[in-house]
């Protein structure tokens, strides 16, 4: 097990292959559809802080309103395939080295791992109590009101968030192995 | 015997089946994911995640929090008793629902696709999703099933004859659009699935037919032979294509696959697939004056 502390460098980064299992500490930022087309569309500046050098977790999570601040009840990862679109540009434009996700993602940002020095780490599909342990603290909020509860861009602190390497930053991924070997079995199952 | 409605009562236990639904997953899909743990190899990848899945349902069961995030969409079959008013059962449901919300049961999950704000409360426009039938018992039984966002995306519909899948007007091709689907949801849908499946029908009969089959447990046999044969053959199939859970490689790819069929038009053949993820949250209850009994 790899323990990675956010902020991360670039060396760090690098040095992680596809198949690796790591625990997750530090502060990182969650952001999905709403938030992914916003950061590419209007290139806010009050979110770069929270994304050089983080990571960005696809998650839509159960949040609990507390007397000062926020609790995470079930946060497992949402599907990131839907923000390939945007993906490799905000990995290139706010400096992420890290994409938190499930079910892992396509070619454009495959490349701007590899480009940039970053990864894609797979979270666990429904873990949601599980992950929803791991974050200590929620910092902060942003555009609430505007995205919702799912959409927002939740600043949270997480302590020992476990996750998988999936694509790494040298071209690898776990995603279009299995798929390229499930693909032939399906076809010789047809043609048998 | 005549059915009188408490209101307060019935929708008390529409919310207790919500949290159920939401937080404590049916004993023949915790026991379907045990045993696939256990036919996984010991350090993989994929025992690794059965292993945490199955400790993230116990901890949601005592910490009575969402299994899941996405609590999904909230599909109800409601069957009542002669002479009750739906309209009357859909006010409660819907008061439980934004109960349930409040509760964090259920994440606020209903969207305007026009403004893009969320209600706040999973209620909105065909939200949630409410069917109703009857019978002749003393009693109303609901029942539900959370669908998540994940699995429904990786949801499929087939018109056959289809020339790319070599798929013809029968059962072979029915067997061959499932497998296309499986392979095409790979880990997305929250691997190890659950395949509902509707064969015939139209295009909107057939996903309600394919959905209608994820309220069958896991460990059912399908009365019609031939389809009972197709689920057996493709659950056996599915589970060779490596794709595992989450997508990561393994023996375990589906958890059961449930076919259904609907007489069709001519002109028309239809195979309807709707993916359930492995936190496949189907609860039921049965409501009469006496006692209330969740399954």
């Amino acid at each position: 097990m790899i323990e990675l502390k956010l902020p991360i460098d670039e060396k760090r980064i690098r040095d992680l292959k596809v198949g690796d299992d790591v625990l997750i500490s530090g502060r990182m930022i969650t952001g999905r559809d709403a938030a992914h087309a916003w950061l590419v569309k209007e290139k806010p500046d009050e979110v770069r802080n929270y994304l050089k050098d983080s990571m960005i977790y696809h998650c839509g999570p159960v949040v609990k309103r507390t007397e000062k601040s926020w609790e995470f009840i079930a946060a497992g990862p949402t599907t990131s395939i839907r923000e390939e679109p945007y993906q490799g540009t905000v990995i290139k434009e706010y400096g992420l080295r890290g994409v938190i996700g499930k079910g892992g993602m396509g070619p454009t940002t495959l490349k701007a791992l590899q480009d940039c020095g970053a990864v894609y780490l797979h979270a666990i599909g429904g873990l949601a109590t599980l992950i929803a342990e791991s974050v200590t603290n929620v910092q902060g909020v942003l555009k609430l009101e505007e995205f919702g509860i799912p959409e927002a861009l939740w600043i949270i602190e997480v302590r020992n968030f476990p996750a998988v390497v999936t694509m790494d930053s040298y071209g690898n991924s776990l995603h279009r192995d299995i798929f390229e070997r499930s693909d032939a079995v399906r076809k010789r199952l047809m043609d048998k | 015997m005549a059915f009188k409605l408490n209101s307060d009562r019935f929708r008390t236990a529409v919310l207790e089946l919500i949290r159920r639904a939401s937080t404590d997953l049916s004993l023949d899909v915790v026991k379907s994911i045990t045993d696939a743990r256990d036919s996984e190899e010991e350090g993989s990848a994929a025992r690794g995640v059965l292993t945490a899945i199955l400790k993230n349902i116990e901890r949601a069961r005592e910490k009575s929090t969402p299994i899941c995030q996405d609590t999904g969409t909230n599909i109800y079959y409601v069957t009542l008793p002669e002479g009750l008013s739906m309209r009357r059962i859909s006010d409660i449901i819907l008061s439980a629902t934004r109960e349930a919300t409040r509760k964090l049961y259920l994440r606020p999950n209903a969207v305007d696709p026009v403004t893009g704000k969320n209600s706040g409360d999973n209620t909105g426009i065909m939200s949630p999703d409410i069917h109703f039938d009857e019978w002749d018992e003393p009693a109303i039984r609901v029942r539900l099933v959370l669908k998540g966002g994940g699995c429904e995306n990786v949801s499929a519909q087939y018109t056959l004859p289809d020339t790319s899948l070599k798929a013809g007007r029968d059962l072979e091709g029915v067997y061959r659009c499932i497998l296309d689907a499986v392979v095409q949801a790979q880990g997305k849908g929250c691997a190890p699935g659950i395949l509902g499946v509707g064969v015939g029908g139209d295009r909107s009969i057939g996903m309600i037919l394919a959905k209608k089959q994820l309220f069958r447990k896991l460990d059912d046999v399908n009365p019609d032979s031939d389809l009972a044969k197709l689920e057996n053959r493709l659950l056996k199939d599915l589970n060779s294509l490596g794709i595992g859970p989450m997508g990561f490689g393994g023996k375990t790819t589906a958890l059961a696959v449930k076919i259904g069929k609907a007489h069709r038009l001519p002109a028309s053949f239809f195979v309807s697939v709707s993916y359930m993820c492995w936190a496949d949250r189907r609860k039921s209850m049965l409501f009469s004056d006496l006692e209330v009994i969740y399954d």
